[in-house]
Order: structure tokens, then C-alpha cells, then sequence
């Protein structure tokens, strides 16, 4: 098939027993071998048993430069501390190093600061990525979305930032849709650069699309991972530009933005197969934006996690 | 004139950790891999890559393409510094 790379993510895929097994068969196959992890569950042994048996590249979550705004993000006290005690181990084995953050309302002014923290923790890339909503993030909008001068500024300053590390880290950044003007290219088109496995089999075209109701997925252990990419009905429906309504059809950026994200448009349009509302040719455009902006002012700061049951007035913000 | 941001080459350079040079069998070509990167490497590119082992100097690599093809070794000097800036840049080389 000529597949490149895997990213071994999640969930958490430190709680996988036999991860070391399973880097070890990808390294085999040639496939390039990316951990996404938090660093919960990890131990040094383990990391150094990973490094051995090849793999290439670690990609570390980090929620906030303080640990007490990180660990409330988180919801797991220590957290913070334990990520940079791990951060260190991985560079100080020569495993190349990403950290990756997700920017909301919470630590939106910490971008130049967690850039410095990844740059001194050794890390050779940092990805700023907007939050993304969908799952959990979409259940704690309200607490999440920035202003959209928040996120004006926060766009200038890492345009700033990046002149001023180029050569000692990259900045890689995902773009905050809702206060955009074009979609982003969802996973570089839908069935078109990348495929998900799921820890029962299943194989999506991006990790969301079981928000997507009525498609079929296929699992790989019923069919061959070649079959699946071609013929899977999931990975057909939204692949290419047959599918795709007006304004989409007939636009100029289609073979670019692929129509932006079909999880998206079930998000706020309620169709999958609408355009994708992040872009200002979609009728759903003004409410989307709408929505951003209300969401941005609401004064939530609680979070809903996954897996604990929700307390009216859980934790607050700690104030700074 | 010398641009103020050009990065500094190493003197014997190598793919920094989490770069890796690949060659696959499906598109039947080397690529560079790198974390969320992918570039597809063709001709004197992946020949200049292949030299990226920590054990020759740049001069060294210039040299042995010089012998592989036919241009000047000028030219082909440009083209290895240029390349090898790109990649200090991007942080793909140690
Ligand atoms: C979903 S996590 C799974 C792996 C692992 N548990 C971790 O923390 O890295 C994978 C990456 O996506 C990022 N991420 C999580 N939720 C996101 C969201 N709503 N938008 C954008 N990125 C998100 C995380 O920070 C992490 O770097």
C-alpha cells in the first residue's frame, strides 16, 4: 500500500501492554514509528525498551507552562511535573522529541511561553494546535473557545515567534477553524492521505468519523487493510469531489481544502455531507461564527471529563 | 551576501535524530521521513542524503557527487550547501 508511518495514539497508548511489541513489528515493516502519548503510564525502562526496538520519534502533550493551571487542564495533579521529568529522559536518550499543545481559552496567552518550554526542554518541533472540536473538546466548548481577538493575536504573535526560532525548533500550527475563512484540509482529504485503526480494528478515514452517523466501517479483521482503503464504504463516501454539494463542487479550492471536515459540518450543520461551515461560502458560516463568539464569553471554566461523573461547580480555574 | 539567518552547516553531517532516510519499495524511490513529514527524494537529492552519515564532510560530498555526474563541481557545490541549509533550517540535520 505504501504506507509511510504510523502514529501510535489514542486514548493513551502507554496503556497498551505489549506497546513494545508493537513498535517493534512497525519498525520491522519499515513504517516510520511516532508515540503520541502523555507520559501517564510510561515508565523509563519502557521508554528506553521502545528506543531500542527503533522507534522513531515521541510527541508529548503538554497542557499549560504552570503546573497548576497544566494539571487542572489535565485533570490529574502531578501531571505536569511528571511530563517534563519524562520530556528530559527522552531527549537525554536521543529520541527526537515533539511537543504538542492544544490552545483554548485557558492558556491561549501562553503560546510564546510554551514554545520556550519545548525549545528548552530540547524538543525539535512544537505543535500549536487550536483546539479541535469534536469529543470531549465539543461537550467543553464553552469553557474552551477563545475570543476572536484572542485568537487574532495569538495568530500574529506565533508569526512572530516563528522568525524568531527558525532553525532552533519548528513550530507547526493547526489553525483555529471557527474564526477562519477557509476550511482547513481535513486530514489532507478524506480516504486521501491517511487511515485510523482502532484498538477493535475498526479502520476510520479520521479518528471522529464514528460521530458520523450511518457510515460502515469495515475491520481489518475481516478484510485485508489494502481492500478497506479502496472499497470500505466509509472510505468512499466522502472521497474525492463527487460527493460534495454547492458552493463545493464548482469551487476553485476543492482538489486543496478536499471541502474541510465532514465531522465538522455534522457538528454544527447536522449533515456530514454540507459544507464544511468553517468556510465563509457556507450558508452556515454567520451561525458558526455566531456560536464561537457567544461560546467565547460564557463564563464556564469547569471541564467535563471523560470517564467521571460531572459535579455542578466541579473544580474553578485556579486564579493567576 | 551571506543571508544573517543562514543557519550554520556541521562540519560531518547526519539526519538529526527522528529523520530517517527510507526506501520504499511501492513508490520505488528514497524518502525522507520526519516527524509529520514526508519528502520524496529523487536523483542527486537522495544521493546527497545517502552521504548524510555523520561520516563525511560537506567538501566530502561534494567530491563524490561530483564524480557521479557531469556538471562542474561549482554548481554542484551550490546545490548541496542549498540543500543542506534547507534541511538545518527544517532542523533535519545534526
Ligand atoms: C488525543 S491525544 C491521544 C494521545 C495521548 N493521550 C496524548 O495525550 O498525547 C493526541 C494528541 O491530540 C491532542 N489533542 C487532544 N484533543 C485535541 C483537540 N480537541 N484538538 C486538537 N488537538 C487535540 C493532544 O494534545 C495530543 O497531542
Amino acid at each position: 500500500m505504501g504506507v509511510l508511518q504510523i502514529h501510535l495514539s489514542g486514548g493513551e497508548p502507554a496503556s497498551r501492554r505489549d506497546l513494545v511489541e508493537i513498535v517493534a513489528s512497525a519498525r520491522e515493516a519499515g513504517l516510520y514509528t511516532n508515540l503520541i502519548t502523555s507520559a501517564i503510564g510510561l515508565d523509563l525502562p519502557r521508554l528506553a525498551r521502545l528506543m531500542q526496538v527503533g522507534l522513531d520519534h515521541v510527541q508529548l502533550s503538554l497542557q499549560d507552562v504552570q503546573a497548576d493551571g497544566a494539571d487542572h487542564i489535565a485533570g490529574y495533579s502531578g501531571a505536569h511535573e511528571r511530563k517534563l521529568v519524562f520530556a528530559k529522559s527522552v531527549v537525554e536518550l536521543g529520541l527526537a522529541l515533539t511537543v504538542n499543545t492544544v490552545i483554548h481559552r485557558a492558556n491561549i496567552g501562553s503560546i510564546a511561553a510554551l514554545v520556550e518550554m519545548a525549545a528548552s526542554l530540547g524538543a525539535g518541533r512544537v505543535e500549536i494546535a487550536h483546539a479541535q472540536y469534536y469529543g470531549w473538546a465539543l461537550r467543553n466548548r464553552q469553557a474552551l473557545m477563545p475570543t476572536r481577538d484572542q485568537v487574532g493575536r495569538a495568530m500574529q504573535e506565533v508569526a512572530q515567534i516563528r522568525s524568531r526560532y527558525q532553525g532552533r525548533i519548528v513550530i507547526d500550527l493547526v489553525v483555529p477553524d471557527y474564526y477562519a475563512r477557509r476550511p482547513k484540509a481535513c486530514m489532507g482529504g478524506w480516504g486521501h492521505r491517511s487511515l485510523n485503526v482502532t484498538p477493535s480494528g475498526r479502520v476510520l478515514p479520521c479518528h471522529a468519523a464514528e460521530t458520523i452517523p450511518g457510515l460502515r466501517f469495515w475491520s481489518v479483521r475481516d478484510r485485508p487493510l489494502a481492500e478497506i482503503w479502496s472499497d470500505s464504504p466509509a472510505f468512499q463516501a466522502f472521497r474525492g469531489t463527487g460527493w460534495m454539494p454547492e458552493p463545493c463542487r464548482s469551487c476553485e479550492m476543492r482538489e486543496i481544502d478536499h471541502g474541510g471536515c465532514r465531522c465538522q459540518a455534522m457538528a454544527i450543520v447536522g449533515d456530514a455531507a454540507a459544507t464544511d461551515p468553517a468556510c465563509e461560502l457556507s450558508p452556515h458560516h454567520d451561525w458558526m461564527q455566531l456560536l464561537a463568539g457567544q461560546e467565547s464569553s460564557h463564563p464556564a471554566t469547569a471541564y467535563v471529563y471523560r470517564g467521571r461523573i460531572p459535579r455542578d461547580g466541579a473544580t474553578a480555574i485556579p486564579a493567576r | 551576501m551571506p543571508d544573517a539567518r543562514a543557519p550554520v552547516l556541521p562540519e560531518r553531517p547526519r539526519l538529526a535524530p527522528g529523520v530517517r532516510l527510507h526506501f520504499d519499495t511501492t513508490r520505488n524511490a528514497w524518502v525522507l521521513l520526519g516527524p509529520e513529514r514526508v519528502i520524496e527524494t529523487e536523483g542527486p537529492a537522495s544521493e546527497i542524503l545517502r552521504r548524510c552519515d555523520g561520516s563525511r564532510t560537506v567538501g566530502q560530498i561534494v567530491d563524490e557527487l561530483t564524480a557521479l555526474y557531469t556538471a562542474d563541481r561549482a554548481e554542484i557545490e551550490g546545490d548541496v550547501n542549498d540543500m543542506l541549509a534547507e534541511l538545518a533550517t527544517k532542523r533535519m540535520l545534526a
